[in-house]
């Protein structure tokens, strides 16, 4: 078991006013264990990280690692077999219990999950229309800001179809933070995408993550995109999944592109990446000792 | 003018002549004896077009719209019924796993029964021909609106529900921003399939148990010689058949503008 701790880079300031709106996670010695007809699939296995309270944590891992469970455990799609998950120091998620999913822990979905059938104004204003807690007007006015501060107020007419993948994954994320989550959860939200395509949404995104300083827990298989993007990169690895490897990005925001070629950065993904293949050729030994 | 010089559009008639003269022809050179009684597209025409028809049906008389107004009603109101009973069911099957269980293998039994073997009892439950024709006529578009309506829930994309309960949705707004806006269009192909087959059904009702309609038009004037009536019957059929559909297919296309696509913008 292996105890990550995370913590924004940013100023104290910023830390401390994001830390007062809450959104810290900690998961204690989690596990998820699937049985579908008797055979005992092990698919997280003592899985512990702390998440301070307006942190941008990335989670990476080969496919399979059980990442998006944990993430589904979060926001409360899926129940857990042991441990318990706490946001702010209250239960999430335990066995026979867990919250139902709710506008505190907003997912953005691998796939993208705008609703098809709604305008991009529709979309970005529907939670805190259907939480009742704006009227449609004011939901609308917000929406409308917050789409003008991400440069997407050109399209708040078109539906989702009319939209590149990258735009409709911008307005999703948008969607999410009309309803002041505390957590962000972004299930690789840019895996099908171009490296052009990419690099640009991390712009964006680093954007409207320094203008909301939410807590982003952000799933990933790329390890470049993960030390890029966040303040600790935790690595599991698979079968059971499990907590291999907690990275300090100790990086400066503003990010730009250029630390992509920064002694540092590189310096990081050297180690990171070391460690990793460390880490596999040992699950690879035991494995062939396993089978031995 | 754009539609003469669309390619599209000629061949279309190039296909209508063609079939055209394979009738014509048939029917007139070919030497044998069954073809020869057959009514020839010109003698069909003729009597469609005629303000004074041999056989007493053209679009100058009132019998002509008498029997087309009778079939519009039944499978209109057959529709109606299908769509009003079948659009519930489907989602509500979609939607809750143990009422999916209770109805879905009773549709599967009951909708191999072919709609024409319930005449004689649908005569005596509803105790009259009319009722019965509607009846028959209503079960082939009420099985194909349910279960095309069941297939669209069943295959909305299992994150919008996620994303609704994210966002604060309860079951009732779930319901009319996901479930039913998702399985509009299998529910709009399953509108289309049901008028077709209630127009199918409809005609076969009619020459069964009716005093008016298309379907009985048909086998009056088999009865009583007048072939080309039977054409100008079918004929008929066939172009009220596409209109429906193209009704359906028009009020879909306007309900589910969210699906046209549109020149990407850049990310």
């Amino acid at each position: 078991m292996m105890m990550a701790a995370a913590s924004p880079s940013a100023s104290p300031g910023a830390a401390a006013s994001a830390r007062s709106l809450g959104g810290r996670l900690s998961a204690r010695e989690v596990g998820k264990t699937y049985d579908p007809d008797g055979a005992c699939v092990e698919a997280l296995k003592d899985c512990s990280l702390e998440v301070d309270a307006g942190a941008f944590v990335a989670l990476v891992g080969p496919s399979g690692c059980g990442k998006t469970t944990l993430l589904n455990m979060i926001a409360g799609f899926d129940t857990l077999s042991r441990g318990e998950i706490y946001m702010d120091g209250r239960v999430l998620a335990a066995p026979e219990r867990r919250r139902r999913p709710g506008p505190d822990r907003v997912v953005v979905f691998q796939n993208g999950a705008l609703f098809p059938w709604k305008t991009v104004l529709e979309n970005v204003s529907y939670g805190p229309v259907r939480q009742r807690v704006l009227t449609r007007r004011e939901a609308q006015e917000k929406a409308v800001d917050l789409l003008r501060q991400c440069n997407l107020h050109d399209v708040v007419a078109a539906y989702p179809a009319q939209l590149s993948s990258g735009m409709q994954r911008r307005v999703e994320i948008v969607r999410a933070l009309m309803n002041e989550p505390k957590v962000l959860l972004l299930d690789e939200p840019f895996r099908a995408m171009d490296t052009v395509t990419k690099t640009a949404m991390h712009q964006h995104l680093l954007e409207m993550y320094r203008l909301s300083r939410k807590t982003v827990l952000f799933i990933t298989h790329d390890l470049e995109e993960a030390i890029y993007l966040a303040d600790t990169v935790i690595v599991m690895t698979t079968r059971p999944g499990t907590i291999k490897l907690v990275i300090n990005v100790k990086l400066e925001r503003p990010r730009q592109p250029k630390i992509l070629f920064s002694h540092e950065y590189l310096e990081l993904k050297r180690q990171a990446a070391e460690s990793i293949h460390e880490e596999a050729r040992k699950a690879f030994e035991r494995g062939e000792r396993e089978q031995a | 003018m754009l539609w003469m010089r669309n390619r599209s559009f000629w061949m279309m008639w190039l296909g209508y002549a063609g079939a055209a003269a394979l009738w014509y022809g048939s029917v007139k050179w070919i030497p044998i004896g069954p073809f020869r009684r057959l009514p020839d597209p010109v003698a069909v025409i003729t009597e469609w077009l005629s303000p004074n028809p041999t056989f007493g049906i053209s679009i100058f008389t009132s019998p002509y719209y008498l029997h087309i107004l009778y079939s519009t009603y039944r499978a209109t109101a057959a529709f109606l019924l299908a769509v009003l009973l079948g659009v519930p069911l489907g989602i509500c099957m979609g939607w809750s796993r143990s009422f999916h269980r209770y109805a879905s293998s009773l549709l599967g039994l009951l909708r191999p029964i072919p709609p024409l073997a319930w005449v004689p009892l649908a005569i005596l439950i509803f105790s009259g021909a009319e009722p019965a024709v509607i009846f028959v006529t209503f079960l082939v578009a009420f099985y194909a609106t349910t279960l095309n309506t069941l297939t669209g829930v069943s295959s909305i994309d299992q994150d919008y529900f996620r994303a609704a309960a994210c966002l604060g949705a309860t079951r009732k707004d779930i319901l009319f921003d996901v479930v039913i806006p998702g399985a509009l269009p299998n529910i709009f192909t399953g509108l289309q399939i049901a008028m077709g087959a209630a127009w199918f059904s409809l005609a076969a009702g009619e020459m069964i148990a009716a005093q008016y309609g298309l379907g009985f038009l048909i086998m009056e004037s088999y009865n009583l010689i007048q072939f080309p009536t039977i054409v100008i019957a079918m004929a008929t059929l066939g172009i009220i058949g596409f209109l429906s559909s193209a009704l359906i297919r028009l009020l879909g296309a306007r309900l589910m503008r969210w699906r046209e696509q549109s020149l990407g913008l850049p990310a």
